[in-house]
């Protein structure tokens, strides 16, 4: 019995850690943007790539295997860096302020054209980049192996969600942003450069994606199409904690995971609708979900 | 009055210039024949399916009109028409390939379409294609409902259904000594997974009374992440886990279960595992009971025709030819033959949808699979001997395929006219293992 509650809590946690990590950027970039970004998912599946394309190359210099977690945060900020200026600088800030509506289309249209930016750069063929999970080994738990590799993405979970917190909450930057995000009208008013927060926004949401999918790629088979079940896994966690907040997507990843992981232990044919029957609660029952704050009424 | 004349000339020798014109033209349409290709070229689909399947399709082509196929296949193109082929994506879901499949028939005007890997897709353009009287090959999909719940005049299948596949590996099982007396699966969620699964553990139950189904999860179609479902396998302590895993699911599911130990700790069995050995090599794991949907690739018959094809595609592509090429060329050549049978009983002349589609009922013609006999759906459903090994590695460290059993075509098909899963369900009567 102890058995089996280790192991839903293990599952719960590293799928939780992953889908936490995924959405945060997403949650991030709509506090501060208030864009709801599906492109998300196609930097996502770029920041796959990029670590499917560097990671063997840094093999192939002979450097120590211990170091390929720096091929691969460098292939995830190298990805941040090409598509900030061109998504925020050149096509979204041309819509700041428009229907919403209208964003979602602009994103799901950068989001299409990522996709075949993908097919341009890669082609059709799958890459495997398994060797970053090897280098932890595996570990004993209760009676089954996890690879240390998903267990370390646990703790890089957490020191994201972290680092993000602190950033926001305890630095003089972060307070700016802050203000940003609470009335950015009045936070130029009183001199803040709010272009630049915003193109500092969308690079750290961007990094993160692109962090989540280099952080995947050694998971997976890296392949066209890996970006779509993001999306939509992304989107429900940053609904059932309510777009905008942190701790939201913490709760909303840590009840998916968790959810899911004990329908596949204990009532599979669940499993394909909790995550929507969780959002779909929500959304009756607390629309804006669990994390979002009252709002000031304007007049 | 002269220049009445001139015009007159000048009128006429314009007809007569146009009438050559398009008079030749129209020649040269009746050593055409266009062929719509549907196959998954983008999306998650088409790098271990469509684009191998394609590549395949494309090189016999190329042959077929350059008359450079071995016999019986040297007359050029399709009985000296020369094949253009019009490939289309099949990625986007049913509604669209409709759409696709009209736009083939009815503006590209094609003689023939041979496509589908979705069973999803198989399912939904059968109907169309008989309302449209268009000639339709589906080369690949696995579900057996097509012919099952149905019957279409235009419409053949070229390759065995997926019972088939889970009927050979509880063969192969049982005919090897495994311990079967619990067994789990994890299969899509949604027609070819449900199927496959069901053909396998009812397959089981039949031939081993006692065996217990210890899991089925049924994760849905390009999930990827398959931690939570791997420890429950594992957990689970079945002795044989089932899966008709493919392309990208199947690629992510190895990769995450080969390291946690799965493969060694219980003895897993792939429906449909051999496409994705090209793209994986030696990250496949030993051990693996895996079928490749006929005698495909490495489980190919030792046969002149096989050892062709191998090596023309080996010798363009740099990589071994999987299950994906091997049933395009398969579905390409059983048109061929249709068409030139029709061809002969019209004397020689080109014949017309009716006439090819009343030659392909019930053909057999020799593919570099082995002998494909198209005698389920009467006379529209393909059958074929299958073949079932285990991943072991050579000399060289490299994966191959060992230990390979080879099935005769009436010993995992049912009979024409019983649903496969009732021939399971009866006990497999009729069938022929010799």
């Amino acid at each position: 019995m102890f058995d089996e509650i280790l192991t839903i809590f293990l599952d719960g946690a590293i799928y939780a850690s992953w889908l936490f990590i995924v959405a945060l950027g997403l949650t991030f970039v709509f506090g501060v943007l208030k864009i709801l970004n599906i492109a998300h998912g196609g930097i996502y599946a770029l920041g796959a790539y990029s670590t499917a394309t560097l990671v063997p190359i840094f093999y192939s210099l002979g450097m120590p295997e211990e170091l390929v977690v720096l091929a691969m945060l460098f292939s995830a900020l190298a990805v941040a860096i090409v598509i900030t200026p061109i998504m925020e600088r050149v096509i979204l800030r041309r819509f700041y302020g428009q229907d919403e509506v209208l964003i979602v289309l602009v994103t799901y249209a950068i989001y299409l054209v990522l996709e075949d930016v993908q097919k341009i750069i890669w082609g059709m063929k799958s890459f495997y980049v398994s060797e970053p999970r090897e280098i932890l080994g595996a570990v004993e738990m209760g009676s089954l192996y996890y690879v240390g590799y998903d267990l370390a993405l646990i703790g890089l979970a957490i020191f994201c969600g972290l680092a993000l917190w602190l950033s926001l909450n305890k630095t003089k930057s972060g307070k700016i942003v802050l203000a940003v995000i609470h009335n950015p009208e009045i936070s130029g008013c009183m001199g803040v450069n709010i272009n630049k927060v915003y193109l500092a926004a969308f690079f750290v949401g961007a990094f993160f994606a692109a962090l989540a999918g280099s952080f995947t790629a050694p998971l997976i088979s890296v392949q066209v199409g890996i970006s779509v079940a993001v999306v939509i896994e992304s989107f429900a966690v940053v609904i059932i904690g309510g777009l905008g907040s942190i701790p939201g997507a913490v709760i909303g990843a840590l009840i998916i995971g968790m959810a899911r992981a004990a329908c596949v232990h204990k009532l599979p044919e669940a499993e394909i609708f909790i995550m929507y029957l969780c959002m779909a609660g929500m959304l009756i029952f607390r629309p804006k979900g669990l994390f979002q704050g009252a709002q000031a009424r304007k007049i | 009055m002269k220049t009445f004349r001139h015009c007159l000339i000048f009128v006429s020798s314009i007809l007569i210039s146009l009438f050559s014109v398009f008079g030749s033209a129209n020649a040269d349409g009746h050593k055409e024949f266009k062929l719509g290709v549907v196959t998954f070229l983008s999306g998650p689909a088409a790098e271990p399916f469509g684009v191998p399947a394609w590549n395949g399709g494309k090189l016999f082509i190329d042959l077929l009109n350059a008359g450079n196929a071995p016999a019986p296949y040297d007359k050029v193109g399709f009985g000296g028409m020369k094949i253009t082929a019009i490939p289309i994506d099949e990625s986007g879901g049913a509604t669209k390939q409709v759409q696709e499949f009209r736009n083939l028939v009815q503006r590209d005007k094609v003689d023939a379409v041979l496509g589908y890997v979705s069973s999803g897709d198989c399912m939904a353009i059968p109907s169309v294609a008989d309302e449209l009287k268009a000639l339709t090959v589906l080369y690949d999909c696995g579900t057996p409902r097509v012919f099952e719940d149905a019957s279409y005049k235009y419409v053949f299948r070229t390759a065995a259904h997926a019972a088939m596949d889970n009927i050979a590996i509880a063969r192969y099982l049982m005919g090897k000594g495994y311990d079967v007396s619990s067994i789990a699966g994890i299969n899509q969620n949604y027609a070819w997974g449900k199927d496959s699964w069901k053909d396998f553990n009812v397959s089981i139950k039949k031939l081993s009374p006692n065996s217990e189904i210890k899991n089925e999860l049924f994760p849905k179609i390009f999930a990827g992440q398959y931690g939570t479902e791997i420890s429950a396998l594992m957990n689970s302590k079945a002795k044989v886990v089932h899966s008709s895993l493919w392309g990208g699911d199947l690629q992510s599911f190895i990769l995450q279960a080969k390291p946690r130990g799965l493969f060694k700790r219980t003895q897993v069995v792939f429906s449909a595992g051999d496409h994705v050995m090209p793209g994986l090599g030696n990250k496949y794991p030993e051990g693996v009971i895996l079928g490749a949907r006929g005698q495909y690739g490495m489980m190919a018959p030792d046969t002149a025709l096989n050892r062709w094809f191998y090596k023309a595609y080996m010798d363009k592509y740099g990589v071994f030819p999987a299950q994906p090429p091997y049933r395009m060329v398969q579905g390409l050549m059983g048109l061929k033959m249709a068409i030139e049978k029709a061809m002969d009983n019209n004397g020689g002349k080109r014949p017309n949808k009716d006439q090819i589609a009343t030659a392909f009922t019930g053909l057999e013609w020799e593919a570099p699979g082995g002998l494909v006999q198209m005698k389920l759906g009467n006379g529209h459903q393909a059958i074929q001997p299958h073949a079932i090994g285990k991943t072991v590695k050579d000399k060289d460290g490299n994966i191959t395929i060992t230990d390979i059993v080879r099935y005769s075509a009436n010993c995992v098909n049912p009979p024409n006219g019983i649903k496969a899963v009732d021939w399971i369900e009866a006990g497999f009567p009729g069938s022929d293992c010799k």
